[in-house]
């Protein structure tokens, strides 16, 4: 930004961006408190947004507001207190003067440091794994790695707001096409005030040579993070996509709303990994994360496929529901996912599956893990509509119960309007078994490991679909989400 | 201390019970080194619970008495300490562990019993080798090292695995808990020589069972008989053989006349 984008009332200075008449500091990196039109109109200047997008945000934010904030979804088996949305930072940009870096080495030292503790240098996933990573601190991307492998390829990863400027069409034809504005209270919430997130785009055809990946951080206190990915897999194209989160420890919770869409094309394949691990909240169940966020893929051309995988084991609530519309014949909906839950900790997650094609086929292992006074809920839908001949869904769901303070859940919710479709449903309940325990231990492993081994088998067949350095890095989050479960 | 001397093993008026009900009422029993113990009892006898308490099974009370091993009590210590000091239980019952790889399984319990033993862990090539030696010994399949720790395994296989194990972390001190139950006769075969191959001067071997079959494959050096929670009758393995012809009941006669000449 330079010097003549600073905006104040009082200059009174006729620019192209005044007519938007807010009333803060452009060049401010933070947006005040508080959601108004003028936060909205602010984030989209600092983006430098399309006319067209501006106008979405603002349709999305007037239909929030005649929601009320008091339509949030209250159908989840989780409890908490009313969030204050006018309590909440809609745009926090990292401390940085210039604009974000376009390689790691214009990254902010201190970012990489931030990013070494958590355990995922970009330096070494860079030299390592050959993951190109997209990190967004706050709002913003800060960092795009192995940017020339996938040029050559013909695929493009860089932050939403990028994309906005150099690929509008993509991002207009398809934003808003698998998660509508009006979805969800949340949904819409993000609609309006999304900051960043990112991008992809497959060409017809390619495979793209590399895993993606994206690292997410809120770090300002009292911000909230509203991230958006668009993901577009284009005809007989695949991509493996991972994201993983983190936050730091506060006392207050903080608002995670993000939205995540996949388009799936004729042919195309989009394998979706993440790794959640916001701040769970402290013993008592103060702070930690509210991650209240919308997934949903459109397998829209026949013979496509997308596969989400998920590991949660972090956020004080997780509200979530990774879901495949499989519209196109033959396709293919996967949900696999491990939600880990402890002390106050409440997960409610699942995932819709909504077969519309014919021969469509889902498959969905759940895996619900829950220690400590923790509550732990599958939510699933399947729904074969009339014309979804010969679909076909099995699902299994698995809950581990460490102690008997916690709980598990299952609800499932099956709608069948064609006669031909194949459905099967597995559902189990367990406890870490005391012999098994006493196996381990005979052979020299100690309580803690063992039960970390135990619940370790318990998750192998989730782990299995993650991409090796991630299921490593599963098996290392489970193993500190469980510290102190034992004895 | 000389090891020569010193008891692998050394039992004194162990008194043990479970939610109440006094199982042992008292065990003498003192295991040298080189030696291998046959424990014969009928069912409910309190043998398992024997085996099990010295291994340091959670759920039993021990109410008064002592057991050391080379020396040292070892009531205070964990299941796993007493396992990585170089006790070992041959599961009656070998649990399933779904999930967990055996590979992974055998692998970490190993490099605990050798961290004990103040040895570095094995790499993975020298790991794969001894492995695969111990697997052939007891004709375990291939794809053992794959598989969930004995998931889906038969009867045979689960206790063939037991001993593999034992072959593996090479304790000082075994204790088989009915090991030859439910096995077949080729089974029974490849366990006994298992055992055999693991016996020496300085390895010890507590031998649980109810029948005397097993003792025509492994020869024990003592005989005991519990009865009721007590060492009833010793002897070496003409005992074994004798219980066999003449039942348990021959000695229940018998041991109510011991009885009453102790307390005489």
């Amino acid at each position: 930004m330079t010097e003549q984008n600073i905006i104040s009332r009082q200059t009174g200075v006729e620019d192209k961006q005044y007519k938007w008449g807010f009333e803060f500091d452009i060049d401010s990196d933070v947006a005040p408190k508080g959601l108004t039109e003028d936060t909205i109109r602010f984030i989209s200047v600092k983006k430098n947004e399309p006319k067209w997008l501006l106008e979405w945000r603002l349709k999305a934010y007037s239909h929030w507001q005649s929601l009320g904030e008091d339509s949030a979804p209250k159908w989840a088996q989780v409890k908490f207190d009313d969030i204050d949305y006018q309590d909440i930072i809609y745009y926090s940009a990292p401390k940085s003067k210039e604009n974000a870096p376009q390689s790691l080495d214009e990254v902010d030292p201190e970012l990489v440091e931030a990013f070494d503790k958590l355990g995922i240098p970009l330096e070494e996933q860079k030299k390592l794994t050959g993951v190109a990573v997209d990190a967004v601190l706050d709002s913003v991307s800060v960092a795009t790695t192995y940017q020339d492998t996938l040029k050559k390829a013909g695929v493009v990863f860089c932050p939403i707001s990028e994309a906005v400027q150099k690929y509008p069409e993509l991002v207009q034809k398809y934003l808003g096409s698998v998660v509508p504005y009006s979805d969800n209270f949340y949904a819409t919430l993000n609609s309006a005030v999304f900051s960043d997130g990112s991008f992809c785009y497959v060409p017809p055809g390619v495979r793209c040579p590399i895993e993606l990946m994206t690292y997410f951080r809120i770090n300002e206190v009292d911000s909230g993070q509203f991230e958006r990915t668009l993901i577009i897999a284009d005809e007989g194209s695949y991509v493996s996509y991972l994201e993983g989160c983190t936050a730091p420890m506060r006392k207050t919770h903080q608002l995670h709303a993000a939205v995540v869409e996949l388009v799936a094309l004729e042919g195309a394949e989009i394998k979706y990994s993440t790794l959640q691990n916001w701040y769970p909240g402290d013993k008592e169940g103060n702070g930690g994360v509210y991650n209240f966020v919308t997934k949903r893929g459109a397998a829209r051309g026949n013979n496509s496929k997308i596969s989400w995988t998920q590991v949660e084991t972090g956020s004080a609530i997780t509200w979530k529901y990774p879901s495949v519309i499989l519209q196109g014949d033959n396709s293919i909906g996967e949900f696999y996912s491990v939600a880990l839950v402890n002390n106050y900790q409440q997960a409610d997650t699942g995932t819709k599956m909504i077969h519309i094609g014919k021969n469509t086929k889902s498959t969905i292992i759940a895996k619900g893990i829950s220690a400590g006074k923790a509550q732990n809920t599958y939510r699933g839908q399947v729904s074969i509509l009339p014309k979804a001949s010969n679909a076909r869904n099995f699902t299994q769901c698995d809950s581990l119960l460490i102690g008997d303070e916690c709980g598990a859940h299952t609800v499932p919710y099956i709608e069948v309007r064609n006669s031909t479709a194949n459905m099967g449903h597995e559902a189990t309940t367990s406890r870490v078994n005391d012999d098994q325990l006493f196996y381990l231990q005979q052979r020299g492993i100690d309580l803690e490991e063992a039960n970390y081994m135990i619940i370790n088998g318990f998750c192998r067949g989730i782990f299995k679909e993650l991409p090796f350095e991630f299921a490593m890095e599963a098996s290392q989050l489970l193993r500190v989400s469980l510290e102190g479960t034992v004895g | 201390m000389n090891k020569e001397l010193e008891p692998m093993m050394e039992i004194k008026d162990l008194h043990v019970s479970v939610e109440g009900n006094e199982i042992l009422k008292g065990i003498e029993l003192t295991i040298k080194a080189g030696e291998v113990h046959a424990i014969m009892g009928p069912n409910g006898s309190g043998k398992s619970t024997l085996a099990n308490v010295v291994a340091g099974r959670p759920g039993y009370e021990i109410t008064s008495g002592t057991i050391c091993y080379k020396g040292e009590s070892i009531l205070e210590f964990e299941p796993d300490m007493r396992a990585r000091k170089g006790i070992f239980l041959a599961f009656q019952y070998p649990v399933e562990l779904p999930g967990v790889r055996t590979w992974q399984f055998l692998k970490a319990s190993l490099d605990s019993v050798r961290s004990q033993r103040g040895l570095e862990e094995l790499s993975i090539r020298d790991f794969d080798k001894l492995l695969e030696k111990k697997r052939l010994e007891v004709e375990m399949p291939s794809d053992l090292v794959k598989r969930s720790v004995n998931e889906g395994f038969s009867g045979g296989e689960k206790k063939r695995n037991e001993i593999l194990q034992l072959s593996l972390l090479n304790p000082d001190l075994a204790l088989l808990d009915e090991t030859d139950s439910g096995l077949d006769i080729d089974a029974l075969r490849i366990v006994s020589e298992g055992v055999n191959k693991y016996r020496g001067s300085d390895k010890s071997v507590m031998l649980v069972t109810h029948y005397q079959r097993i003792l025509d494959y492994i020869a024990p050096d003592y005989v005991h008989v519990l009865l009721n929670g007590k060492i009833v009758k010793s002897g070496n393995s003409e005992l074994a053989r004798e219980l066999e012809k003449k039942g348990y009941e021959w000695v229940r006669e018998h041991s109510i006349v011991g009885n009453d000449d102790a307390n005489s």
